[in-house]
């Protein structure tokens, strides 16, 4: 008893702290949603100044940064220019064939992997030997493998995502409650229904983890796949934007690439909870 | 008690002859390897069908796994277990299974979690949606069809596991501590419940607990087990009158066997 006393005073401490110290600052939500507005609002600010007196430290300057006035320029002009739908619609399309691609291997053999050993035994060593392996480190070969720069810039992002996939499907499939296998074996389940009943669904939650950290992944490869191989897309804009001295555009390029990256994973995450709306009941009662 | 319901339970309304257990000589191993150990020692007995059999024993003494070899989950070692004189070789729909908490399907909505077991055999929506609301008529919760488990109460996910175990028309129902996590209240109310469903579908019903009480409440007959390797120790018949209500929980010949069993726990642990 005492034990039990002493943990749940350790965990609930530190929360009434926070609170404490929060509350000298702000209070109410209201005001700390100001606060935080107000931070972003000063970073930007450091930044012009910065960039207008062109800090310099020595070992790093501010002399070739863009203003975040220039930036804003710069994004306003590109959103005006044809060249941006070409090249979001490049990397889109390249993010979706990998990613798809990544998420129908990653979860069939994360099914097949996690439930029958026999599949571990065979598959698993390989994908073990491979996954320390970034995903970048692959550019080269994948341009050896590829005749095509396209294919092989899908390829980086589906080997970038995959793991993450794989991994995640395999955690949730041994995750799932022995007892529910039996219970629903009781109830007659046999074969397939048993993946597609139980299995599935009971990885699901751990499934949705891996699409959306594979989304995030895939994203990051890609980018750097494009600033090597590419002809269009946003990691190409970005890095054609410094060989051209486009420095404001490099900021623009890096933006985009952040709100897509972020974008697309909330996309994952909202899709899989609205297929799974039962899974915040459940997380809710934990 | 609507027409539905009726229909439902006549059809449910098993064979008078179905539901024996035999279990011959059972030993049972569990464990890998190096940390194997003899769980279940030479068990002998017979279960008659319709007939509600508590397995009472210390906890971690191997109850769970006797059910678990009944339903077909645990291989047997040594001896054999039939019902309606076919060997158990893995899990079937004749058995069904009740574990203590949280094993309906967080994904399934209450109905389809009822519903599952016809599922499997392979009827359509509607059918197994009529059959599943009739039982979770039984079990009093029709207007909770459309919940998710994670909305419902402790108590009242264990009457939708009863309800879902019972769509198969089990010839037996193994349930393991099934109200082992309910606060008191909840417990006896849910004991009684459970008579009164299986009063009127007169299922063999094999209830492991470690609770003397609840042994008592609920059977007519209770097999007394010992600690690791399990032996069965006793074998009591409760002559209490059915139906039963707290009256009866307080009787002599309650409070006489209570204190046989208390005896044999005691020794047994």
């Amino acid at each position: 008893m005492a034990t039990s006393l002493e943990s749940t005073e350790s965990r609930d401490l530190p929360v009434l702290d926070r609170q404490r110290s929060s509350a000298v600052l702000t209070g109410t939500p209201v005001s700390r949603s100001i606060w935080r507005c107000a931070s972003l609002v000063a970073c930007l600010g450091l930044w012009q100044i910065a960039t207008q007196y062109k800090v310099s430290l020595g070992f790093v300057t501010m002399a070739n940064v863009p203003a975040p006035t220039e930036v804003a320029q710069a994004f306003w002009h590109l959103l005006h220019s044809p060249k941006l739908p070409m090249h979001l619609f490049a990397s889109i399309m390249r993010v979706l064939v990998g990613f798809s691609a990544a998420a129908m291997v990653g979860i069939g053999f994360g099914l097949a992997i996690g439930r029958y050993r026999a599949f571990e035994d065979t598959l698993l060593p390989s994908l073990e030997v491979l996954r320390p392996v970034p995903a970048v480190a692959w550019i080269p070969l994948a341009i050896l493998m590829f005749p095509s720069s396209e294919m092989s810039m899908m390829f980086i992002t589906f080997i970038g995502a995959l793991f993450p996939i794989l991994l995640n499907t395999i955690h949730g499939v041994e995750g799932v409650d022995p007892r529910l296998v039996a219970t629903a074996r009781s109830l007659g389940t046999r074969g397939l229904s048993l993946f597609s009943e139980v299995i599935l669904p009971g990885a699901a939650p751990s499934i949705l983890t891996g699409l959306s950290i594979g989304m995030g992944t895939a994203w990051f490869c890609l980018i750097t796949a494009e600033m090597i191989a590419g002809q269009y897309g946003i990691g190409y804009f970005t890095w054609e934007s410094y060989t051209l001295q486009n420095y404001a555009d490099i900021v623009v390029g890096m933006l985009l690439i952040g709100g897509l990256g972020m974008g697309s994973s909330v996309l994952v995450k909202r899709l899989g909870l609205m297929l799974m709306p039962w899974y915040r009941l459940s997380e809710a009662r934990r | 008690m609507n027409i539905a319901l009726t229909e439902v339970l006549t059809e449910v309304l098993t064979d008078a002859t179905l539901g024996r257990v035999d279990v011959r000589s059972l030993s049972v191993d569990v464990g890998l390897s190096s940390e194997r150990f003899t769980a279940l020692d030479h068990l002998d007995f017979t279960v008659e069908p319709g007939e509600f059999v508590c397995v009472l024993g210390p906890s971690g003494c191997g109850k769970s796994t006797l059910l678990g070899a009944i339903a077909g989950h645990v291989a047997s070692t040594r001896g054999e277990i039939a019902v309606d004189g076919e060997r158990v070789e893995g899990p079937h729909r004749n058995r069904g299974l009740v574990f203590q908490q949280h094993t309906l399907f967080p994904w399934k909505r209450v109905i389809d979690n009822v519903a599952f077991g016809l599922k499997m055999s392979g009827l359509g929506l509607v059918e197994r949606h009529r059959e599943a609301l009739a039982l979770l008529e039984l079990v009093g919760l029709q207007e909770f069809e459309a919940r998710y488990p994670a909305q419902l109460s402790g108590g009242m996910q264990q009457r939708v596991e009863i309800a879902r175990a019972l769509i198969n028309r089990p010839h037996i129902l193994l349930m393991d501590e099934p109200f082992g996590a309910l606060d008191a209240q909840t417990r006896r109310m849910m004991q009684s419940l459970l008579l009164d469903v299986w009063a009127r579908m007169r299922t063999t019903v094999m209830f492991v607990t470690h609770d003397i009480d609840e042994a008592l409440f609920l059977a007519d007959r209770i097999l007394v087990l010992s600690r690791r390797p399990a032996r069965i120790v006793a074998d009591i018949v409760v002559p209490l009158a059915r139906p039963r209500d707290d009256e009866s929980t307080v009787a002599a010949e309650f409070i006489d066997i209570k204190r046989r069993c208390l005896a044999l726990l005691r020794e047994g642990t």
